[in-house]
């Protein structure tokens, strides 16, 4: 079985978001750069799956060559090749006619990604690109099995789950949980150096949207504290003076 | 020429959300100086739908083909698809749950259409182009996106936007088919798990929330009673989520559900920035924690200094209190 699975590079959980005085840019001074946590759940359960029923499992990246160090580090979890498309990710339509396009080259069985990147959160590119490649999209899984041409999925719904199964070719887009992210072990880094990655040039080249500046929200005004022995008051404030209750 | 909207329905009614999908597509018809129509898909009647005029909408289309109750994104993209060629719409407003972003995603290839998701914002409409305001980075910021083809599809993020029901009308209902094939179907879920009796916590209004300081899962009746009290969803921080007292789907955060509340307590939880991420754009946060040093007090409207085992009996008492 052959598995593609688009990586993104995030800044990490952790970062504090900040953007030009003129707000047109994020600050990536100083910021660490990691897979996306979504996608680490999909690049594990690819790996998983190769291990149980063979075949490959390639990364494919839509960035800039700073994502390398992170393109690596998916080798080294246990992916065998990677991809690297020259773009500038800046539009979720121009990434997924990356992915289509070398995904319908390589002519994988599973494409698997995260449900979203946690820095432009479009959650549409798995739509997008099974849309382009004219196979379903299954999003978001939080389970996924294989069994020959039949892949069975549990996909999360609003107040519960629902069981699918699926002709391959399919997208898949995951969240927890789906799998265990693994730490690189010191084999795998050294394997890693010697994978194949290739970079290729962009198709396409059709941005549907445009960023025009980003805002961090406004500052709360300061917290309210009430005395732990009159909790009670708590629920009085919240009905009478923030009217929520 | 009609802004199109699409309605999402749950046993027999209109999901809160998409009333605040029917609200904005009104407005941004209003002004386009053209109406809105609604498609609805799902378990619904046509007289759950002419309410919808409330929110202004003039007219819906309902498929009540029995196997659109389970939501199948091909289906459902055919339907809407057919519907806004009917309609003629440039327009597509939809909400931004996991099938408005599975479908918006699938329409806007379909239809060449710029989307937006994740939007907070009516649009600034100039000329042919729209700029709407979204959220970014985990909840962290918001950017400002310019939807730069003739066609839009915009989906709402639940409750950033007030439901107007100024318009007071009632629409009339319209039976609409697409004339589905089975291959329409192939993703069908064969079987749908739902948990009953509680309230969604990506549709509630009030969120009672936990964290490791509940110091133990023998605890968790706490954060249970308190929302029982007070009609609210529960849910979890990451860390308690992990160590299995409580299920991922309820793990808020920034690589779990994102919530916007009117009102959001949490207890035991110290506020980690990937926690923030997930719940600051909450109307009203409470915070309780033992530690007056926790991070999560910066970010709150109210806020205790103590023990949950002590501090939430006192606020479960109190709600029972409270006339309803």
């Amino acid at each position: 079985m052959k598995i593609l699975v688009c990586i993104s590079n995030v800044p990490d959980t952790t970062t504090k978001i900040t953007f030009s005085p003129d707000g047109k840019a994020f600050n990536t001074a100083g910021v660490q750069f990691v897979i996306n946590p979504y996608d680490e759940y999909a690049l594990t359960r690819a790996i998983e799956l190769k291990e149980a029923l063979g075949g490959s499992v390639t990364v494919l990246n839509v960035g800039e060559a700073d994502a390398e160090p992170n393109i690596r580090k998916a080798l080294a979890i246990g992916a065998d090749d990677a991809i690297r498309v020259n773009l500038k990710p800046t539009d979720a339509f121009l990434v997924s006619q990356q992915i289509a396009h070398y995904a319908q080259e390589g002519g994988y069985d599973l494409i698997l990604m995260g449900r979203e990147s946690i820095d432009y959160n479009g959650f549409q590119v798995h739509g997008m690109v099974g849309e382009l490649l004219g196979i379903p999209t299954i999003a978001p899984a939080i389970k996924l099995d294989v069994n020959g041409s039949t892949a069975t999925l549990e996909r999360e719904i609003e107040g519960g789950k629902e069981i699918i199964e699926a002709t391959l070719p399919l997208v898949v887009s995951a969240q927890q949980p789906m799998s265990e992210p693994r730490i690189p072990n010191m084999r795998g880094i050294m394997t890693a150096r010697t994978k194949p990655l290739k970079v290729v040039e962009p198709v396409g080249q059709e941005a549907k949207t445009s960023v025009q500046n980003y805002e961090l929200p406004p500052a709360k005004s300061g917290v309210k504290m009430i005395a732990a022995e009159n909790a009670g008051d708590l629920i009085k404030l919240l009905r009478n003076e923030a009217k929520v209750l | 020429m009609s802004v199109l909207v699409v309605i999402e329905c749950a046993n027999g009614e209109v999901k809160k959300s998409s009333l605040e999908a029917a609200s904005y597509g009104s407005k941004v018809a209003a002004a386009l100086g053209t109406s809105a129509t609604a498609v609805a898909i799902g378990n619904v009647e046509a007289n759950a739908l002419s309410s919808l005029g409330e929110q202004g909408i003039t007219k819906v289309l309902l498929d009540n083909d029995s196997r659109l109750h389970d939501f199948v994104a091909a289906a459902y993209v055919k339907v809407i698809a057919k519907a806004a060629e009917s309609e003629n719409s440039a327009v597509i407003v939809l909400s931004n749950s996991n099938i408005g972003a599975a479908i918006g995603s699938r329409l806007a290839v379909k239809l060449g259409a710029s989307l937006a998701t994740n939007v907070v914002s009516l649009p600034q409409i100039n000329g042919s182009s729209f700029t709407v305001r979204r959220g970014v980075f985990s909840g962290k910021a918001f950017s400002d996106v310019e939807l730069t083809s003739d066609k839009k599809i915009i989906a709402v993020k639940k409750n950033a936007l007030d439901i107007d029901t100024a318009a007071g009308g009632t629409a009339t209902v319209e039976n609409f088919s697409a004339d589905l094939a089975d291959a329409d179907f192939a993703t069908a879920p064969k079987e749908t798990i739902r948990q009953s009796g509680d309230i969604l916590l990506t549709e509630a209004d009030l969120v009672v929330s936990g964290g490791r300081g509940l110091k133990g899962p023998e605890n968790w009746h706490l954060i249970e009673d308190l929302a029982k009290a007070l009609g609210a969803a529960t849910a979890c921080s990451k860390p308690v989520a992990d160590i299995g007292w409580r299920p991922h789907h309820e793990h808020v955060g920034q690589t779990g559900i994102t919530v916007s509340p009117n009102l959001y307590i949490a207890v035991g939880i110290s506020g980690a920035i990937q926690h923030l991420a997930g719940v600051n754009s909450s109307k009203v946060i409470v915070v309780i924690n033992k530690d007056p040093e926790a991070p999560f007090f910066k970010a709150a409207d109210y806020g205790i200094v103590g023990d949950a085992t002590e501090v939430v009996p006192k606020l479960i008492e109190a709600a029972k209190a409270l006339d309803k």
